[in-house]
């Protein structure tokens, strides 16, 4: 006999399939809503205004804030990127497994990337700008997110380093090479890709942050070549303007800037990423 | 020599991060907890009035909205997530996979004031229609538990993929259907890894402030309705951070540390839950 609820099946199945189906497909149309309506509501409002090259409260241009942006994002990895990669260099190649200090090491990492950023902003707010007197500056956002992608870039490396076959290190020593010389242009070299990717990765989360800026690198929404000056990224001048609520078009057509450039970002981390899996299987 | 001298930066580097955990207990505690200690840990702690003018320092209505607000979108979250997790770990074909990891990394990816904002503009003027509230618990709630969901997917879905088939064969060969198999025989399995998966949300969500901000109303009432505005740790800093002075700024740095050791916990259960103990 054919069954009401397909073949082999009963109510309670049936039940189960539905709702899994249906959680799937909300979870899908959710995030399929937030994009499209960003774009929608934003797109048409990108006008030449936005784009100017200097900021007033008629225009509310973005350029200063996207320049902040990027160099935020260069300092940021110009401090994090090569401590992270050299600590995961240390906890692949060097480190002995299990011993005391690579506990202690992971289980920090694993701290600093469970705290909140609003965290990360007080401690920079009291560090870097109180402590050092930096006052709210670029380079206190800077330090304050280096600090907060640190174990991030830590952990991409790490995997990174750890996905190349031993073979290429047995070789490089059977050729005589010392281990550092091995790592440098050995190991380092075939994990490329895998570190680029969490690099990239690491510039997302920069370039999406708010809570850890807002009370570090400040607001101001002029673009100054003085890293010591107050300086707006772009997600905080989308938090700002919002807050104004008096240019709620132009918000929409920030927040289509920011979200293409963060997807942007990303996808190109997932490609990198993707396309190393694909060498490492075929 | 030179080997040696490397070694020795390597090390040194890695252990910055454990100078960085130093550094950020040092600054907090050392800020926050005279504060605590000036207004006295029960009215800090307890007090159910936030009123720097008067000299009132409670945060008990910022600990409840935060749990609140966790719990709402725990409860939102957690199912959607979940069964989102098994329909792609045992439901969809190798190409709809693809498709969906994807939107799940872009959802992962989006800013939070870019949720905050779609927040605000969306369902806070839904939430007024339907209910007549737009900036409240229930709104701060279901955006958190949306936000949470890709996190609760990824881990859940890599949780299910690596229980054993002879699970699932077993179950089959035993006469059920693929859906008892996967939800009675699989998914119990996996318990551990979602739980993970859960409290790693739960971090989130208390951590989270700038999408919070934008649409929990930030009254510093203690929260009695779903349909009320409230405030939060984390909204509590950046509002009142702004302006505030001497021990009034004093006090948000404690409500820093509160958050902190919140987070301790949860990051604590997180590792204990990982290795399959919770």
């Amino acid at each position: 006999m054919k069954s009401l609820w397909g073949p082999g099946s009963s109510p309670q199945s049936f039940f189960l399939r539905l709702v899994t189906f249906a959680a799937a497909a909300v979870s899908m149309l959710l995030i399929a809503f937030l994009v499209l309506y960003i774009l929608v509501m934003g797109v048409p409002h990108i006008t030449p205004s936005l784009f100017e090259l200097s900021y007033t409260s008629e225009n509310v241009s973005l350029v200063p804030a996207f320049i902040n942006t990027v160099s935020i994002t260069f300092f940021t990895l110009l401090i994090a990127a090569p401590l992270g990669i050299l600590a995961a260099v240390w906890l692949a190649e060097y480190a002995k497994r299990g011993s005391r200090l690579v506990k202690a090491v992971r289980l920090a990492a694993e701290t600093l990337s469970g705290i909140p950023s609003i965290v990360y902003g007080l401690f920079g707010m009291l560090m870097f700008v109180g402590f050092f007197k930096w006052r709210l500056s670029l380079i206190a956002g800077a330090f304050t997110l280096a600090v907060m992608v640190l174990p991030l870039i830590m952990r991409t490396t790490e995997e990174s380093l750890m996905s190349v076959p031993d073979t290429f290190r047995e070789g490089s020593f059977g050729l005589g090479a010392g281990k550092l010389r091995t790592v440098f242009f050995i190991v380092l070299p075939s994990a490329m890709p895998g570190i680029l990717a969490g690099v990239i990765l690491a510039t997302g989360r920069i370039m999406g942050e708010t809570a850890a800026l807002i009370y570090t690198a400040g607001t101001k929404p002029e673009f100054n070549w003085n890293v010591f000056e107050s300086a707006r990224t772009l997600a905080v001048h989308m938090y700002v303007l919002s807050g104004e609520g008096l240019h709620v078009n132009q918000t929409y057509a920030t927040a289509v800037v920011l979200l293409i450039l963060v997807i942007g970002v990303n996808s190109l981390s997932a490609w990198l990423a993707k396309k190393i899996a694909g060498e490492q299987n075929g | 020599m030179k080997e040696k001298a490397m070694q020795y930066v390597f090390t040194v580097t890695a252990c910055i991060c454990i100078l960085c955990v130093a550094l950020i207990c040092l600054f907090l505690f050392v800020n926050g907890l005279p504060a605590i200690a000036k207004i006295g840990p029960l009215s800090f702690l307890a007090g159910v009035q936030w009123r720097p003018g008067n000299g009132l320092y409670g945060i008990a209505p910022m600990i409840l909205g935060s749990v609140y607000v966790t719990a709402g979108a725990i409860v939102t979250g957690v199912p959607i997530g979940v069964l989102t997790a098994v329909f792609m770990a045992r439901f969809c074909p190798k190409r709809l996979h693809d498709f969906l990891q994807s939107a799940i990394s872009l959802m992962a990816g989006v800013p939070s004031v870019i949720y905050g904002f779609f927040g605000l503009v969306v369902m806070v003027p839904a939430f007024t229609f339907m209910f007549g509230a737009g900036k409240s618990i229930l709104t701060a709630s279901v955006l958190l538990g949306f936000m949470i969901l890709p996190t609760i997917i990824s881990v859940s879905e890599t949780a299910i993929r690596a229980v054993p088939d002879s699970y699932y064969e077993g179950a089959l060969a035993l006469g059920a259907t693929h859906e008892r198999s996967v939800y009675f025989a699989v998914l119990p399995a996996a318990r551990s890894g979602v739980m993970a998966g859960v409290i790693l949300g739960i971090g989130r969500s208390i951590g989270e402030t700038m999408a919070v901000i934008m649409v929990a109303g930030n009254q510093t009432l203690m929260p009695v309705s779903l349909l009320q505005g409230v405030r939060t740790l984390t909204t509590n800093i950046v509002m009142d951070m702004g302006y505030a002075a001497d021990l009034h700024r004093e006090a948000l740095i404690a409500t820093g540390v509160v958050l902190f050791v919140f987070v301790l916990i949860i990051n604590t259960l997180f590792s204990l839950a990982k290795r399959g103990r919770v």
